[in-house]
C-alpha cells in the first residue's frame, strides 16, 4: 500500500508536469490553431536559460528562476512575430512543419551553446523528505504539485479577471470579431505564445531535478502531446488532467507492467483514447458546418 | 510561349502533357539505364539509395501529399517492410514475393492504423501515427524471434531468380524498376476516380463527402497504398543498409521522410524525387561546408541537424511548394520569356482555415 502512495504520489508530480507542458499547446493551439511541435524543445531551452542563470551565473535560485521565465517569455513572442505569425492561414501540414522545423532548430543551437554534456539544477528543495507513515515524500515532488497548483489558479485568474487575459480568450475565439472589437489580435497571439513559453520554462525547471537537463530533454513534449489529445487538445483543464492520467500510467506500468511497456503504455493508452473518442475526452464532438 | 491545345478528352489524363516531355523522359530513362556502364560503383551505390528514398518518398506524398493525412510515423512502415522482408528472406522465400509480403504486411499495419483515422482528423491523426511508430519501435526491440532485438539482424544479399545481385549493378537495376513501377502505378491511381477522390478529400473535406465520395474507404486506402511503398522500400532499404537495428526506424527517419515531402514539393511526383536528390546531397554539401565555417561551429556535430531545421524553415515560409515549385517557376519564366511576373505565384492571402468546432 505504502509503495503505491508512493507510486500514487510521484506520478502525480511527473503528471503535472506533462500537463503544465500540455497546457502550453493547448494555449498555443487555441489562440492561433498552429500544433506546437515544438512545444518540449521551448521546455528544454527554458531549463537550459534557468541552469545559465543559476549555475554560471549564480543567481539566487528564485531571481534565476524569473529572469529565465522572462528571457523564454520574449523569445516566444519573438518567435510568433517573425516566425511563425507569416504562416497562419496556411494548410495544417504546413505548420506542423514548420514548427518541427522549428523544434530541430533550437535543439542543435541548444547543443552547440551548451553542448551535449548532462546537466543538473540545484534546487532549494533538494534535500528534504517528509514521512507521513509509510510514505516518504521529496520535496522536489510536493514542490511540483504546488506550484502546478499555484499556477493553475495564476492562469484561472488571469484568464478570467484581467483585460488582457479576457482579450486573449475573444482572440481565441473568434479572431475576426475579437479584431472589430478593437483587440490588437496579432498582439495577443504573440502574448499567448509568450505565456506558453513561460509555462514552458516552469515546466523544465521542475522536470530538472527528475530528469536532468540535457538536449533530450524535449522528448517531453511527446508526453505532453499525448496528455493535451487525451484531454481534448482545446481544453486547459482537460489537458492537465490528461498529463497526471498520463504521468500515473507511466509510473505504474513501469512497475507493475513488464520491462518494455513503460515507455508505451501511455502511446497504447492515446491510441485507445482515439479509437473510443475521436475528440479526446474532454473535447467538442461534432462536425465544422458549412 | 507553348500552348497545348487540347482536342480529345484523353488528353487531360494523358501521363505526358505534350511530346517535349516524352522526349526529356525517355533520354532520362536512357541515362538511367546505361548509367552502369558509365558511372563509378560508388555513385552507383548513391544512387540506389537515391531510389530508395524516392520510393519511401513517393509513399508518403500519397499519403500527405495527395490524400492530406499527415503521419509523423511512417518508418514504422518502413520498418516492418524490412523486418517482414528479413525474415522471409531467411527462410528461404525468394526476393519477389517476399518483398510484395512485406509490402502487404506493412499495408495490413497501415489499414490498422488506418481504420481508427477515419474517426480522426488532421492534428489528432498525426499523433496517432506517432504513438503508433513509438509502439512500433518498441516492437522491433522486444520482438527478438523476428527482428533480432536491439542486437539487430543481419541481411543477406538479394537473389534474383538464383542470379544473386552481389554487387552494385544489379541492385541498382532492381531499385530503379521497382521504383519505376511504383511511380506507373501511383499516377495511374491518381488519374483514376481513387487520386481525384484522394485529392478531394484533401481539398475539402465537407465538399468531398457531399459529392459522394466515401471518406473512410478513400482515407484507409490511402494509408494501405502508402504503407504497402513504404514496405517495400524498406524491404530494398533493408538490403542497401546490409544490418538492420531498431534504432534505425526512429521518429528521426519520420521526420526525414517529412522533410523530403516539404522540401521537395507537396502534391507532385517529381516532388518526392526532388525531395530525395535533397535528403541524398545535403550530407556531401555539408561536409563540404564545413570547411569554410569557422571551426567553432564546423566541428559541432549538431549542425548537421540545425541546418536541416532552417531549410524546413526556410522552405515553409518562402516556397511552399518546395523544389517543384521552383522548378516550375523557372520553367515558366522561360515559356513566358519576356512577359514572366512574380505575382502570378504570389501566395494568396487566406482567412485562418479554422478546423474547430464553433
Amino acid at each position: 500500500m505504502a509503495e503505491f502512495l508512493q507510486l500514487f504520489v510521484n506520478g502525480l508530480a511527473v503528471g503535472c508536469i506533462y500537463g503544465l507542458v500540455a497546457l502550453g499547446f493547448v494555449l498555443i493551439y487555441k489562440a492561433g490553431e498552429v500544433v506546437n511541435f515544438a512545444q518540449g524543445e521551448l521546455v528544454m531551452l527554458g531549463a537550459f536559460v534557468a541552469f545559465t542563470f543559476v549555475v554560471q551565473f549564480g543567481l539566487n535560485y528564485w531571481v534565476g528562476l524569473a529572469l529565465a521565465m522572462v528571457t523564454m517569455a520574449i523569445f516566444g513572442g519573438l518567435l510568433d512575430m517573425i516566425v511563425v505569425r507569416r504562416i497562419i492561414g496556411q494548410p495544417q501540414f504546413s505548420t506542423v512543419m514548420l514548427t518541427i522545423g522549428i523544434g530541430v532548430v533550437m535543439r542543435s543551437a541548444a547543443a552547440m551553446v551548451w553542448g551535449p554534456e548532462t546537466r543538473s539544477l540545484p534546487t532549494p528543495f533538494d534535500a528534504a523528505t517528509f514521512r507521513f507513515g509509510g510514505v516518504v515524500l521529496s520535496a522536489v515532488y510536493l514542490s511540483i504539485l504546488a506550484t502546478t497548483a499555484l499556477l493553475g489558479l495564476i492562469l484561472f485568474g488571469f484568464f478570467r479577471f484581467s483585460r488582457v487575459g479576457t482579450a486573449m480568450q475573444a482572440a481565441s475565439q473568434n479572431q475576426l470579431a475579437a479584431y472589430c472589437m478593437g483587440i490588437p489580435v496579432k498582439r495577443m497571439l504573440s502574448g499567448v505564445w509568450a505565456l506558453s513559453a513561460a509555462v514552458a520554462t516552469i515546466a523544465g525547471v521542475l522536470l530538472a531535478p527528475i530528469n536532468l537537463i540535457d538536449t533530450n530533454l524535449g522528448a517531453v513534449g511527446l508526453k505532453a502531446f499525448a496528455a493535451a489529445v487525451i484531454g481534448g487538445f482545446g481544453s486547459i483543464p482537460g489537458a492537465v488532467l490528461g498529463g497526471i492520467l498520463i504521468g500515473l500510467i507511466d509510473l505504474f506500468s513501469g512497475v507493475y507492467l513488464p520491462q518494455g511497456f513503460k515507455d508505451i503504455a501511455s502511446y497504447i493508452v492515446l491510441l485507445v483514447v482515439l479509437v473510443v473518442c475521436p475528440q479526446g475526452l474532454f473535447g467538442a464532438v461534432g462536425r465544422k458546418k458549412v | 510561349m507553348r500552348f497545348i491545345f487540347k482536342t480529345r478528352y484523353d488528353q487531360d489524363i494523358g501521363l505526358f502533357p505534350h511530346r517535349g516531355t516524352v522526349f526529356w523522359y525517355s533520354l532520362l530513362s536512357v541515362a538511367l539505364v546505361a548509367a552502369p556502364f558509365l558511372i563509378a560503383p560508388y555513385y552507383l551505390g548513391e544512387l540506389s539509395f537515391l531510389f530508395i528514398w524516392s520510393l519511401a518518398g513517393l509513399s508518403l506524398m500519397v499519403l500527405a501529399g495527395y490524400a492530406g493525412l499527415i503521419s509523423i510515423g511512417h518508418a514504422a512502415f518502413l520498418g516492418i517492410g524490412a523486418y517482414v522482408h528479413v525474415y522471409l528472406i531467411h527462410r528461404g522465400v525468394p526476393l519477389l514475393p517476399s518483398m510484395l509480403s512485406a509490402g502487404a504486411a506493412a499495408a495490413a499495419a497501415g489499414v490498422v492504423i488506418g481504420v481508427p483515422a477515419i474517426r480522426m482528423r488532421g492534428i489528432y491523426l498525426a499523433i496517432a501515427t506517432l504513438a503508433f511508430s513509438a509502439i512500433a519501435q518498441e516492437v522491433f526491440v522486444r520482438w527478438e524471434a523476428l527482428t533480432g532485438g536491439s542486437r539487430g539482424v543481419a541481411v543477406p544479399k538479394a537473389q534474383f531468380f538464383g542470379w544473386s545481385l552481389e554487387g552494385e549493378v544489379g541492385f541498382y537495376y532492381l531499385c530503379l524498376s521497382v521504383l519505376v513501377v511504383c511511380i506507373l502505378a501511383i499516377l495511374n491511381l491518381l488519374r483514376a476516380p481513387t487520386g481525384r477522390a484522394w485529392i478531394a478529400i484533401r481539398d475539402s473535406e465537407i465538399a468531398a463527402q457531399s459529392m459522394g465520395v466515401n471518406l473512410a474507404g478513400y482515407k484507409t486506402l490511402a494509408f494501405a497504398v502508402s504503407a504497402f511503398l513504404a514496405g517495400l522500400a524498406g524491404a530494398l532499404f533493408a538490403h542497401k543498409v546490409g544490418y538492420l537495428t531498431p534504432d534505425i526506424f526512429t521518429p528521426v527517419l519520420s521526420i526525414q521522410l517529412l522533410m523530403l515531402v516539404m522540401v521537395g514539393g507537396v502534391g507532385s511526383i517529381h516532388g518526392a524525387i526532388f525531395g530525395a536528390i535533397f535528403l541524398v546531397l545535403l550530407p556531401t554539401v555539408i561536409a563540404l561546408l564545413r570547411d569554410y565555417l569557422p571551426a567553432g561551429i564546423a566541428q559541432q556535430p549538431a549542425l548537421e541537424p540545425g541546418i536541416y531545421g532552417v531549410i524546413l524553415v526556410l522552405v515553409v515560409l518562402l516556397e511552399p511548394l518546395g523544389l517543384n515549385g521552383l522548378w516550375r517557376k523557372i520553367k515558366f519564366f522561360f515559356w513566358q520569356f519576356p512577359m514572366y511576373k512574380s505575382e502570378t505565384f504570389k501566395r494568396q492571402k487566406t482567412y485562418m482555415r479554422t478546423e474547430r468546432l464553433q
